[in-house]
């Protein structure tokens, strides 16, 4: 399997541009370095006195050296020297710091701590002062360039072996062999290395072309290579001092040198670029069925009215649509829930409503009022007031969507700073008054404290305080309970529910827990494969729900008294992903009253019963298994 | 987290101590270096340094005014000490004292390497944040391209061969500035940008990158939902953010810094440290040599020693403060 992961890696790699061009390159050099002293060996020795210090000229394009000798020659002759230096730099850092690096598993945790304070300890030492030091030791030369060079190298083998050692010995195989008894070096040999082979080309392929460089750049000052030796960058430096004179001597390695870094540094970058991309899924197009809910007359004083709401995001393959034609009425102070598997398009309706779907995704709808407002026919200026203000967002982690640079209070006075033309310290004043609305003690302080301080608890309110600072007519709470703990959760419900009914904002309650739902929500929206499937009053949710979505999801909520001896009751199979949404009701392939009809045509939103509606070719009508919530009641 | 009672109470003094100390061995270190590297030298290094036909007389008396005749454990007591009060020997090539030479030579290191700093910080942040805003989501694919295959490029070249291909347009062929040497303000325009913009390409790499990322952070939408003006948004909210790892590679960068502006400073025959260091190792000037390595390297430990108790204020979770 590595192997054919390397391969695929290399091969993707070469099939780039830049990898392409980096590898044939990297090819002429491999060549020029092992036939270039055969063939121009002779020309880049023949002393000529009568010819010396020569530009250009045709004889001897890059001109000639002190000695009369052909710069050309010699740049194409010093192609070994270079390459074998920087290849043995790389070879000496590889068997320094790969056994450096794996040290590590080998010898367990303290080990492994000892390690890596010596690598950082070594990553930052500059690499040239390194390479000074062995000059003076060890007397300039080839040596100690290589050395320093190697020795400069060796960190970050050591450091690439190490984290990826300990991501795959962390890894389920690697415990299991441990549990079997396999010594740790067996471990190693077996199981560690030859998942960390890919990287560690990388890595040789980036350090060769680092040494390279490094190594000309050492012999152009003087510290590497010395005569009558030469490579590149003492060429280089030959040339420089006459580059006034003779400008080619200096640029024919200067140009030498940049091919030779372009090629291993491109190639390494093609690599990198290759091994990152993991080859995306093959997604099937999937067009058309473009129908949407019927629609029916904008709603009267709705703060928010949303008809055919469609999110599209853009594929290889063409579009695909995870929201598809949801429509919605939301009356002031009235709690409506969204509910669905993950992957239902329940999340990406509310940041749909709010105008927030990120590219390249695309929201359309025929028809998108927030407080009576065309969201789309407003001005630029008017619609970011008007969902700046008037829209206040809840989102599922308090911990991520708090800034964590940025102290609380700050980030609340903000809003009415740019929205609400307020000054600072006014503004300042208002925020520690929200949070003592959404009841955090000790506002002032918690006001001064970093996200991180506060509780994840805390961190809740402070968002919905955030939303109470402009004048919210609605309020999209996305499962704003499941990072929260259990006890956490009912005090951040019965607060969204007295804020509502205090401000007579609208709320948007979207859940997974059909349990939560029924006990905090006046109307509930059941979503499946980006379409709202079955739409009903709470009441209706627990006595006589019609769509088989609906009532498995029901069941399948455990109460207390449930026997336990008895298996959790779970619905078969999974929803669609968004691209492979079958035709006809997508939820036919796990439904157990499914027929053909089902299975080729699509259900349309249909009224059953004053408050509830249901897309279903089979809506049933006998009071539903309802699972734990019966036990609990509703409010 | 670990710690009980005054030690929990005050994590940041506690961060301080663990740097400081750090830097305490790290200097340390560099000290015995510099002091073993004379005496790893294989043979006489005097003998070395003043070359076969020295008379042995004057090798004698060099041996004893470096002290080389005395016990180790003297020799460095007295070189510590030496060095904490500045003295830093005789010159065997000049004979003059090398505290004179650096002296002269330090101030226009440091202004070379610090312009460049400036210039590459003030250049860097920007650039990588407008290009990481113009290309989010995958926008402007054929920005996208030009950025990352310019920046690759750039970030690729060595400072010297940089340094080389400018002097020979700008300096040879063009002679809009000077081939060499410190002669006013126009004959720093090429050594900064040699020295400057490989570091530009590669932090700005970074700042892009990591931009990008903090703009598909949770936070992030949180600041669009609030409808913020850009410069808020970008500014206030994801600045600060992408500002740490930034740092992290920045210091790595500036400790880099010091190694490229000895290789600029001898393409621009810039009298600096960066010269006379290659040409002391030529002429194994042990003592000039000696004390610009201790220099330099104390430069860089201290450099990063800067850089991490920035971080260690500037990260808000500390994370970097555990270690």
């Amino acid at each position: 399997m590595t192997r054919g992961r390397r391969s695929g890696a290399l091969g993707a790699a070469l099939r780039t541009p830049t990898g392409a061009i980096a590898a044939l390159l990297l090819a002429a050099l491999l060549v020029l370095a092992l036939v270039g002293p055969l063939i121009w060996g002779h020309e880049a020795r023949a002393i000529d006195v009568a010819n010396m210090l020569q530009g250009g000229s045709s004889a001897h394009p890059l001109g000639t050296d002190n000695l009369g000798r052909d710069l050309l020659a010699r740049v194409l002759v010093a192609c070994r020297l270079s390459l074998a230096l920087a290849v043995l730099a790389t070879l000496v850092g590889a068997v320094i710091g790969i056994p450096w690096g794996a040290l590590p598993v080998v010898l367990g945790r303290r080990g492994a701590r000892f390690v890596n304070a010596s690598i950082d300890f070594s990553v930052a030492f500059p690499s040239l002062l390194l390479a000074i030091f062995l000059a003076v030791v060890l007397g300039a030369g080839a040596l100690a360039a290589v050395l320093a060079l190697g020795l400069v190298s060796a960190p970050a083998f050591a450091r690439l072996t190490q984290t990826l050692a300990a991501s795959v010995a962390g890894s389920d195989y690697v415990a299991a062999a441990r549990v079997l008894g396999v010594p740790r070096s067996r471990v190693l040999a077996r199981h560690v290395l030859p998942n960390v082979a890919e990287p560690l080309i990388l890595n040789v392929t980036l350090t060769v072309g680092y040494a390279l460089l490094s190594i000309a750049g050492l012999s152009f000052l003087g510290l590497g290579v010395q005569p009558p030796d030469y490579d590149w960058g003492r060429l280089l430096q030959d040339g420089l001092q006459r580059i006034y004179v003779t400008p080619g001597a200096a640029l024919g390695p200067a140009v030498a040198i940049v091919i030779a870094g372009l090629a291993f540094n491109g190639l390494g970058e093609a690599l990198a670029r290759a091994a990152s991309t993991r080859p995306a899924v093959r997604k099937r197009p999937r067009r058309g069925t473009a129908a949407t809910v019927a629609d029916g007359a904008p709603v009267e004083d709705a703060v928010l009215d949303v008809a055919g709401l469609t999110v599209a995001f853009p594929t290889p393959d063409g579009p695909v649509t995870p929201v598809r034609g949801v429509s919605l009425a939301v009356g002031p102070g009235e709690i409506v829930g969204i509910v669905g598997e993950s992957g239902s398009g329940k999340s990406l309706t509310a940041l749909a409503i709010a105008q927030l779907v990120p590219a390249p995704g695309e929201t359309a709808a025929q028809r998108l009022r927030i407080a009576g407002r065309d969201v789309r026919a407003i001005p630029a200026a008017e619609r970011r007031r008007l969902l700046g203000t008037s829209v206040a967002m809840v989102f599922q982690d308090p911990t991520a969507s708090l800034n964590p640079a940025l102290r609380v209070g700050r980030q609340l006075a903000e809003v009415a700073e740019v929205h609400g033309g307020a000054r600072r310290s006014e503004a300042m004043r208002m925020a520690v008054e929200r949070l003592r609305t959404v009841r955090i003690p000790a506002p002032e302080r918690r006001a001064r404290r970093f996200p991180h301080e506060l509780s994840g608890g805390m961190r809740q309110r402070a968002m919905i305080a955030m939303g109470l600072m402009g004048s919210p007519r609605l309020i999209i709470a996305d499962e704003p309970t499941s990072a929260l703990d259990v006890t956490v959760q009912q005090q951040i419900l019965r607060l969204l529910r007295q804020v509502s009914d205090e401000t007579g904002a609208a709320l948007i309650f979207i859940s997974h827990d059909m349990a939560v739902v029924a006990e905090l929500c006046q109307r509930v929206l059941v979503m499946y494969a980006g379409r709202v499937v079955e739409e009903l009053d709470v009441a209706t949710l627990l006595s006589a729900p019609a769509h088989p979505y609906t009532r498995a999801l029901l069941a399948s909520v455990p109460e207390m008294a449930t026997d336990r001896d008895q298996p959790l009751a779970t619905i078969p199979g999974r929803p669609p992903e968004p691209h492979e949404v079958p035709e006809g009701c997508p939820f036919a392939p796990r439904c157990p009253l499914a027929d053909d009809r089902c299975r080729t045509q699509l259900p349309m939103l249909r009224e059953l019963a004053p408050g509830q509606a249901a897309a279903c070719w089979h809506p049933q009508a006998d009071p539903a298994p309802v699972g734990g919530i019966a036990a609990e009641g509703c409010g | 987290m670990r710690g009980s009672g005054w030690t929990a109470n005050h994590p940041m003094l506690v961060f301080v101590a663990r740097r400081s100390a750090r830097l305490v061995v790290s200097l340390a270190l560099l000290l015995v270096l510099s002091f073993a590297m004379i005496h790893l030298i294989p043979g006489d290094p005097v003998r070395a340094a003043l070359g076969p036909r020295a008379p042995q007389s004057r090798v004698l008396a060099l041996r004893h005014d470096l002290r080389l005749d005395e016990p180790l454990a003297k020799q460095f007591v007295d070189y510590a000490g030496n060095v904490v009060r500045g003295h830093f020997g005789t010159s065997f090539v000049s004979n003059l004292p090398v505290s004179e030479i650096i002296g002269e030579r330090l101030p226009n290191t440091a202004r070379l390497a610090g312009i460049a700093f400036v210039v590459i910080l003030g250049l860097s942040l920007p650039i990588g944040m407008l290009a990481a805003i113009l290309t989010r989501d995958g926008r402007r694919r054929g920005t996208d391209l030009a950025f990352t295959s310019v920046t690759g490029g750039l970030a690729m070249v060595p400072e010297f061969l940089l340094g080389v291909g400018l002097v020979y347009v700008f300096a040879v062929t063009l002679k809009w500035f000077p081939v060499a040497g410190q002669s006013g303000v126009s004959s720093y325009v090429l050594p900064v940008t040699s020295l400057c913009l490989g570091s530009i390409a590669a932090l700005a790499r970074i700042v892009r990158a990591e931009t990008l990322k903090v703009l598909g952070e949770d936070y992030m939408r949180t600041a669009r939902s609030k409808r913020l003006p850009a410069r808020l948004e970008y500014l206030r909210h994801c600045l600060p953010n992408m500002l740490t790892a930034t740092l992290t590679l920045g210091g790595l960068l500036l400790g880099g810094l010091i190694g490229g502006t000895v290789l600029v400073e001898n393409v621009f025959a810039w009298p600096g440290l960066g010269t006379i260091i290659t040409q002391s190792v030529a002429q194994q000037d042990y003592a000039l040599a000696q004390a610009i390595i201790l220099l330099l390297g104390s430069a860089v430990l201290i450099i990063n020693f800067g850089v991490d108790l920035l971080l260690g204020t500037l990260d808000r979770r500390s994370t970097i403060r555990q270690a």
